[in-house]
């Protein structure tokens, strides 16, 4: 278990209390503190993300944008500190919670089809042992002309160009029906016309209430796509409205500050083989 | 001179145990090549002979379902240790999956040879197999008389199906998309040890029939070609079951006949079996639809000749601007010294330009049709487009670009254009001043 029990810890140690978390929020964050083989590569990580927002996380290569959208739902362990999906822990907050990976993640050699890959966003509803029936397939493709990949359903995915990849992974969360939409890199290697048509489906999602946390790589586009945006550098640098926050003193922070102490001590962790 | 008679009741049994084993493994396999864990198949089919070993010495039994638990078991420590040592001594997990299952494998034959010391688990059986001996070791199920490796192998291809086919989606997910199926909470770790379990059993069942080496042949080749032929999961499986029932009467057949043409005594079917197994699949890897080498030299060959068609075209257009007509020789001698194309080559793609219509013969010169010149203003369009876009917008020298042109102008499409136009600023001349031709149609 990764949650940190409160009152059990010493006081002087534990973390301060809860109280400040709003339930509603569709991602809190509280202390966490997330390592790589005992190696931390994200330290101290507050976080209140306001319901119905688009958030952009930026940050250099290793910065750890990645790894907070995994640790957020429990695809790597976190050291310390916890994490709240609308108030309760992912465990039982799963069904709110849409995940597009790194396209790169999967193998787009493998023989499934486009109409497959999106009704995969559907199979713990389904349930274990149950084929996929045809409820589920005509939501996936509900999905894929939500994309404009209706015409592709019974392509398979190695025949897709990269834009078209990315959609298919949009529209598999799209099944989900989530509330909170986490996306890692979706705009990495993908043509204008896609660019354009992500940005579409977040502002669609946005409109309908949704929360989008979406890990970015340019930031020529943060303040046309995001309302929010997150600084991110093996710690949060800055987090708030992207007119308040995205400032060029900011980004200097994020981008330049290299925290050679705090990289010192985490080589060290590692070594001795002991967690903070 | 040695004779084959074929007998219908060896040789069909042998034929059937032959199937039954290739069907079984064909289905575990294709989610292994899927999790690019082929040589776990390899690894796992070794590492279970301590356990089996164990189990042997320890009951003093060699009734199935002790080989089968112990090999679960020796299989399930092999993946464990394996992702163990991977993680610990920062290996690669290649390496880290040599280390453990040599290991285990040198004790089990140690255990063999030293403590079981016994004629019933032999070495040599364990390594090659005995599919030939199968229908002599008869059990009487419902008052028949079935070869006992049948039924394991029957029930265990059963019992394969049956657990695909239940967690088939959870396969699915569970090698395509770990990370999502552990966000859905579908368990893609249980999902590994089940298939590693799934591996185990299979191999163990297999080993009789065809022995551990070639048992890898039979997980992995039958998948590998499905693969290349597959567009879905469903599909793979039922191509390798194909591929595995081939594999299985063609192998038994050839490894009768074919050492009979020469005048030779049959060799293992079970060696035999691997052969043809090869052989379908350097067959499929030639031969099939997208992905095949024939396939992609004939994607290759259409569009050299259709490079080299909207060269002929391109060229003969330049002819016409400068107010100048060439005889087909003059056009083929420039494309020669231009692009160093075949004279065949060349010859064919004239001939094809005058079949369709877009070039026409007149007395010794060649001239554009009117379909033609719309063809080859594309052409040309692209080409001057693209010069000018790599001259402006990426900043090449503009004496570098048209090589770099020539190579793009066979794959510029009209959005395409229309995209280099704007970002260009909508040119009318081309960095070399020659006006860039406007096409109607955009």
């Amino acid at each position: 278990m990764r949650e940190v029990d409160g009152p059990k810890e010493p006081v002087e140690t534990g973390p301060p209390p809860f109280s400040e978390h709003s339930a509603d929020s569709p991602l809190s964050i509280h202390a966490m503190t997330v390592a790589y083989d005992r190696r931390p590569v994200l330290w101290d990580v507050d976080l209140d993300i306001p319901p119905g927002s688009l958030v952009g996380i930026v940050g250099p290569n290793g910065a750890g944008k990645s790894t907070l959208v995994k640790a957020a739902i429990d695809l790597v362990p976190t050291l310390s500190g916890r994490v709240r999906i609308f108030g309760k822990p992912f465990q039982s907050r799963r069904r709110m919670v849409g995940y597009v990976p790194q396209r790169e993640s999967v193998d787009w050699e493998f023989p499934v089809t486009v109409l497959d890959v999106a009704c995969m966003g559907l199979y713990d509803r389904i349930g274990w042992c149950r084929r996929v029936n045809r409820a589920a397939k005509e939501r996936g493709m509900e999905a894929l002309e939500r994309v404009g990949l209706a015409d592709f359903a019974d392509r398979q995915i190695a025949r897709l160009s990269g834009g078209q990849q990315q959609r298919t992974f949009l529209a598999r969360a799209l099944v989900q029906d989530a509330h909170l939409y986490l996306m890692d890199e979706p705009f990495a290697a993908v043509d204008a016309a896609t660019e354009e048509s992500i940005v579409e489906l977040l502002r669609e999602l946005r409109s309908t209430g949704r929360t989008a946390v979406v890990v970015h790589h340019d930031l020529q586009t943060v303040r046309r796509y995001f309302d929010h945006v997150l600084l991110l550098n093996t710690r949060v640098v800055a987090f708030g409205p992207t007119e308040e926050v995205f400032t060029p003193e900011h980004l200097q922070a994020t981008y330049s500050g290299k925290l050679t102490l705090l990289e010192e001590a985490s080589e060290a962790l590692s070594k001795h083989g002991s967690s903070p | 001179m040695i004779e084959t008679t074929w007998n219908p009741f060896f040789d069909g049994w042998i034929v059937a145990v032959a199937a039954a084993c290739a069907l079984a493994c064909a289905i575990p396999g294709c989610l292994l090549v899927l999790r690019r864990q082929s040589m776990m198949g390899d690894a796992l089919s070794h590492a279970v002979l301590p356990g089996i070993a164990i189990g042997f010495l320890v009951t003093g039994s060699r009734a199935n379902w002790i080989m089968f638990t112990g090999a679960i078991l020796a299989a399930l420590l092999t993946v464990f240790l394996t992702q163990w040592l991977g993680r610990r001594a920062r290996v690669d997990p290649g390496a880290a999956m040599g280390v453990v299952f040599t290991t285990l494998f040198a004790l089990g034959i140690v255990l063999i040879v030293r403590g079981a010391n016994s004629v019933e688990l032999e070495p040599h059986c364990v390594l090659y197999g005995a599919l030939e001996l199968a229908p002599l070791d008869l059990v009487r199920i419902l008052g028949v008389a079935v070869p006992r490796a049948f039924v394991v192998l029957a029930v265990v291809l059963i019992a394969n199906l049956v657990v695909v086919g239940l967690f088939f989606k959870e396969f699915r997910l569970a090698i395509f998309d770990p990370a999502l199926a552990s966000a859905l909470g579908l368990r893609p770790g249980l999902m590994h040890y089940l298939l590693m379990s799934l591996t185990a059993v299979t191999t163990v069942a297999a080993f009789e029939a065809v022995g551990s080496i070639i048992v890898v042949a039979m997980l992995v080749v039958p998948a590998a070609a499905a693969k290349l032929l597959a567009r879905s999961l469903a599909g793979m499986l039922a191509w390798a079951c194909g591929l595995a029932l081939v594999t299985a009467v063609l192998g038994h057949w050839s490894a009768v006949q074919i050492p009979h043409w020469f005048g030779l005594g049959s060799v293992p079917t079970s060696g035999a079996m691997a052969t043809v197994a090869g052989g379908l699949l350097l067959g499929i890897l030639v031969l099939a639809p997208r992905e095949g080498v024939v396939a992609h030299q004939g994607r290759r060959w259409s569009f050299f000749v259709r490079s080299n068609c909207e060269d002929l075209l391109a060229l003969a257009w330049r002819l016409e601007e400068r107010g100048a007509a060439g005889s087909a020789g003059e056009l083929l001698q420039r494309l020669r010294s231009a692009r160093g194309t075949n004279r065949l080559v060349l010859h064919f793609c004239l001939a094809r330009l005058v079949r369709r219509d877009l070039l026409r013969r007149e007395g010794a010169l060649l001239g554009l049709t009117d379909h033609g010149r719309e063809e080859a203003g594309r052409v040309v369009r692209s080409h001057r487009l693209w010069e000018t876009w790599l001259a402006r917008t990426a900043g090449l020298a503009s004496d570098h670009v048209h090589e770099t042109a020539m190579r793009l102008e066979h794959v510029t499409d009209e959005v395409m254009r229309r995209r280099l136009a704007s970002e260009s600023g909508g040119p009318e001349v081309d960095p070399h001043g020659r006006p860039i031709p406007g096409d109607e149609a955009e």
